[in-house]
Parts: C-alpha cells; sequence; structure tokens
C-alpha cells in the first residue's frame, strides 16, 4: 500500500509543474514565437527561435564531449579498474558529480572565455558536457557489471578479442541501461542555466558559430523571468514550457529508435 | 576433423594456490574423453586451461606445455584469442547472448572476427545448428526469436552450435548438462556422440554415469592431481588405483 501511494506521490510534481507550465505558457507558444529572435524591450512579439537553436548547439557540443569520455571511463571502470587507479576515477566522478553547476561554469569562463576574450556556445558545451561526463560514466560502470560473467566468457571462448568482447558483447548487453545514463544526463544539463551564464551567455541575435556568444532557453527564461516587462513573463513560460517538451521528445525519440533496433540480427 | 592433445607438466595457479600440479595427459583425436572426479578437483580449471581460459580469471595463471594438434598452447608466439577460436568451449550454465536473435548468437564468432560473406555465413549457421540438433525447432525464427528465449536445453544446443559455427578442432564442454533436465541432457549426450566424427571432444562431467555413456577414455582427478587415465571402461570396471575405486564406488565426494 505505502509503495503504491509514494509512486502516485511522485507522479504529483512532476504534473503539477508540466501542468502549471501548460496553463502558463501554452497561449504564448505560438508561430512567431518558434520561428522570431526577441524583439527589443518595449516592443511586444517576437519569439525565442534562436535560443532553441542555441540550446541544440550547446547540446551537441556538450554531447560530443560527455557522451564518449564518459562512456569510454565507465567501461574502463567496469572491464580494467579493479585497482587503486580505478578507485581515484571513481572517486573524481562523484566528486565532480557534487560540484555545483555554477562552479563549474566559473571554471570553464577562466579556462577557455578568459582565454579565447570573449564567450562561445562552445565554451558553454564543454562545461555542460563535463556535468554530463559522471553520470554517463557511473552509469555506464553500473550497467556493465550487471551483465552477467558467463557472457563474457561465452564470447571469450569463441576467440573474439578482449576489446571486441566489450564492445560487441558487454556493452550491446548493457545498451538500454546505458542509454537511459545518456539520457538521464542529457536530460539533466538540457535545463542547466548557471553554468551557461559565464559561458554562453546568450544572445538576442542568430548564432550559429560556436565561437560566439550563443542564446540558449534557460538562460532567456531566466532573463526574460526577472525582467520587469509582463509580455516577457508571458514568454518566459512558453520557453519553459518548449524547453520541458523539446526534452521529452528528445528521451522518447531515443528511447523508441533503440528499443526498435535492439533484437536486429547480430 | 579433430586433432589430438598432449599436455605435458601442466600447473595451474589460483593467486599462490597451486590447483592443478604437473599433470601429463594425452587425448586421442575424433574420440570422447571425459574428465571426473570431486568438486574442487580441478577438472574444470584443467580444460579451461587448453584453451587459455584459465588466465582470464584475475591472478590465475598456468604453466606447461600443452599441445593441439600442431598448435603449442603455450608457446613463445601463441596468441590467446586464436587458441580459443581454434578450441571451442561450451560452458556449465546455458550463456547466449541476450540481446541477440538465435542466428546472432550463432553467427556472432564469425561476425566479430570479421567474417563478411553473408551467403557463406548463412550454410555456416544452418550447419552448425544442424549438428547442435537445434535446426528443425529454431529454423522458423531464426531472426525473430531471441537466443534467450528458448528452453535451458535448448539454449546449450545453442551455445554448441555457436561454438561448432566458428569450426573449431577441439571441443571442450565443462559440465554442459548438469543445469539441465534428463530429456535435455540425453539429447546433449547423444549430440556428444555424434560430434567425435567431426571434433574433439573433452568433457567435464560430475555424473559418472554419463561419463560412462560418452566417452571411450576417461581421466579421474584428485585434489588437483591426475590420478588415473585410461580406457572408460578399464576406469569404471578394473580400476588400478584405489583412489579411483573409492570414488566410482561412492566411497566418497
Amino acid at each position: 500500500m505505502f509503495a503504491i501511494a509514494a509512486a502516485v506521490l511522485v507522479l504529483v510534481p512532476l504534473l503539477a509543474i508540466f501542468l502549471y507550465l501548460l496553463i502558463k505558457g501554452i497561449g504564448s507558444v505560438n508561430i512567431a514565437f518558434l520561428t522570431q529572435t526577441p524583439k527589443p524591450p518595449g516592443e511586444t512579439g517576437g519569439g525565442m527561435a534562436n535560443a532553441i537553436v542555441g540550446t541544440g548547439l550547446i547540446l551537441a557540443v556538450s554531447s560530443v564531449i560527455g557522451l564518449p569520455l564518459g562512456i569510454g571511463s565507465g567501461i574502463y571502470l567496469a572491464e580494467y579498474g579493479r585497482n587503486r587507479f580505478g578507485d581515484l576515477i571513481r572517486f573524481t566522478a562523484d566528486v565532480l558529480n557534487g560540484v555545483p553547476s555554477i562552479v563549474i561554469g566559473i571554471a570553464v569562463y577562466s579556462l577557455i572565455v578568459v582565454r579565447q576574450k570573449h564567450f562561445s556556445a562552445f565554451s558553454g558545451g564543454v562545461a555542460l558536457g563535463i556535468m554530463m561526463i559522471p553520470t554517463v560514466a557511473r552509469a555506464t560502470e553500473e550497467m556493465l557489471l550487471m551483465v552477467p560473467n558467463v557472457v563474457r566468457e561465452a564470447a571469450l571462448g569463441l576467440g573474439i578479442s578482449k576489446w571486441r568482447t566489450t564492445l560487441s558483447i558487454s556493452l550491446r548487453t548493457a545498451s538500454a541501461g546505458v542509454i537511459t545514463g545518456c539520457m538521464l544526463a542529457f536530460a539533466r544539463v538540457a535545463g542547466e542555466t548557471a553554468p551557461l551564464l559565464f559561458t554562453a551567455f546568450g544572445n538576442q541575435f542568430w548564432n550559429l558559430k560556436l565561437n560566439q556568444p550563443t542564446a540558449a532557453l534557460s538562460l532567456q527564461v531566466f532573463t526574460y523571468a526577472i525582467s520587469p516587462y509582463d509580455d516577457w513573463h508571458k514568454q518566459a513560460w512558453a520557453g519553459a514550457l518548449v524547453l520541458i517538451l523539446l526534452i521529452v521528445g528528445a528521451v522518447a525519440a531515443v528511447r523508441i529508435t533503440t528499443s526498435r533496433g535492439m533484437m536486429k540480427g547480430a | 576433423m579433430g586433432v589430438g592433445i598432449e599436455v605435458h607438466g601442466l600447473n595451474a595457479w589460483y593467486g599462490k594456490n597451486l590447483s592443478l600440479e604437473n599433470i601429463d595427459m594425452s587425448v586421442a583425436a575424433n574420440h570422447v574423453t571425459a574428465v571426473i572426479g570431486p568438486s574442487g578437483c580441478g577438472k574444470s580449471t584443467f580444460v579451461r586451461c587448453l584453451n587459455r581460459m584459465h588466465e582470464t580469471i584475475p591472478e590465475a595463471r598456468a604453466e606447461g606445455s600443452v599441445k593441439v594438434g600442431d598448435m603449442d598452447v603455450y608457446g613463445g608466439g601463441s596468441d590467446p584469442v586464436e587458441v580459443r577460436r581454434r578450441i571451442g568451449m561450451v560452458f556449465q550454465k546455458p550463456n547466449p547472448f541476450p540481446t541477440m536473435s538465435i542466428y546472432g548468437n550463432v553467427a556472432a564468432g564469425l561476425k566479430l572476427n570479421g567474417f563478411r560473406n553473408r551467403k557463406q555465413m548463412d550454410e555456416l549457421v544452418e550447419r552448425s545448428l544442424k549438428l547442435a540438433a537445434l535446426w528443425e525447432e529454431v529454423k522458423d525464427n531464426l531472426h525473430k526469436k531471441s537466443g534467450a528465449s528458448l528452453s535451458g536445453g535448448q539454449q546449450q544446443r545453442l551455445c554448441i552450435a555457436r561454438s561448432l559455427a566458428v569450426e573449431p578442432e577441439v571441443l571442450l564442454m565443462d559440465e554442459p548438462a548438469s543445469a539441465l533436465d534428463p530429456i535435455s541432457t540425453s539429447k546433449i549426450e547423444e549430440l556428444i556422440f555424434q560430434l567425435k566424427q567431426h571434433y574433439t571432444v573433452v568433457i567435464v562431467t560430475h555424473n559418472m554415469q554419463q561419463a560412462a555413456r560418452v566417452a571411450e577414455y576417461t581421466g579421474f582427478f584428485l585434489m588437483g592431481s591426475l590420478i588415473e587415465y585410461d580406457k572408460t571402461e578399464k576406469i569404471f570396471t578394473t580400476p588400478a588405483d584405489k583412489r579411483t575405486e573409492d570414488y566410482i564406488t561412492g566411497r566418497f565426494g
């Protein structure tokens, strides 16, 4: 009984947030919002198209950095990491997971932004990518450790090399869980605002260049929400709603495509 | 065709524990040889040394001479991956690759070793499944069903087919029927009897009736040593060593 009650209670905050966003935001989500850039203060209308694309750009950079590094170190930890060095990596990953996101933003600011002398989509992606690594690494490790050793032995016994066994047998057997870990990390950083304040910075105009300041939905929502204009408040709600829908959409799309690919051939 | 196996002075360790001591044994080509003995006597370790699976366990190592046909298993330039490709292994518990179809399981060893010819692969998969006496039961669901959806006995025959698909010269079986029911067990035994036409088979078993049924030669292991090795008939009727007699008459183990 308690378990059922707990499960229902877990649904409440998510549904409440989503419904509230829907009520507040849906009225301002329209074609202009999805296709136009922000209007100057004082003018009504305009949209967040540049921020939607900017978020996509930053997340692409962060995934290119965070997923391979995370999965790679997770493989190391599970298959070769039963030693001091492995323990060190595990400890580092857990600490990194606990570092406040704004601290990561400041670190990337001083390492990249200060040196390049301007804010950029790239530095924002690096900050979010760093945040993805520990989640992805630990999820990959846990999932690989759940693959029964007899499965590895079966592959080695067929004369399949160790690295081939790891990639094509162990990782593949664990793929559903690894993908879940990746999506969790992705969804988590997709809404991050603090690390982008000093890195991607935000931009009222279109930008598709990695080395230029870039708008992001989370940043735009933040800027609009603390502004004094009523119209901007409405757009902030709409931005938050679109952000959540995009994350849900991305996660669902990955889930559907990967669960279909699972049973094919070898 | 199968090849013979010559073992000389084989020692194996787990960490500092010597678990196999100075084993000498020669296994005849195209025959079934059984390895029997009580739990912990080193019989599984012995077969795992033959294809260098023993060393995949952390801190485990082996020394000595093992020759399989013309291949020097522990020789200087020998590659354990190549050794294992030529010496197939079937394990105690059926262990199909859970995310792969039946076809995928049988073809895995070929595909992951870079084999690309689709038509030849189809033929090899069919031949291996037929040799493993599983073809009739699965031929309509090769791609549709996962290997893990089969029954335990079918899974074990799938694992045998998977080993055969890479065309080994020797097949090692580590208690292949101990997790199966009597009907599945008899199917596997029948299969082992067929397989010796093409392969040399070494089977570990703690079931003495099974050894008597399937093997021409039997070796009795006790506490890491090979106590007696002879024709199966001789081992089970007139063993030379008192300890062998005690074991087969059920006085211990």
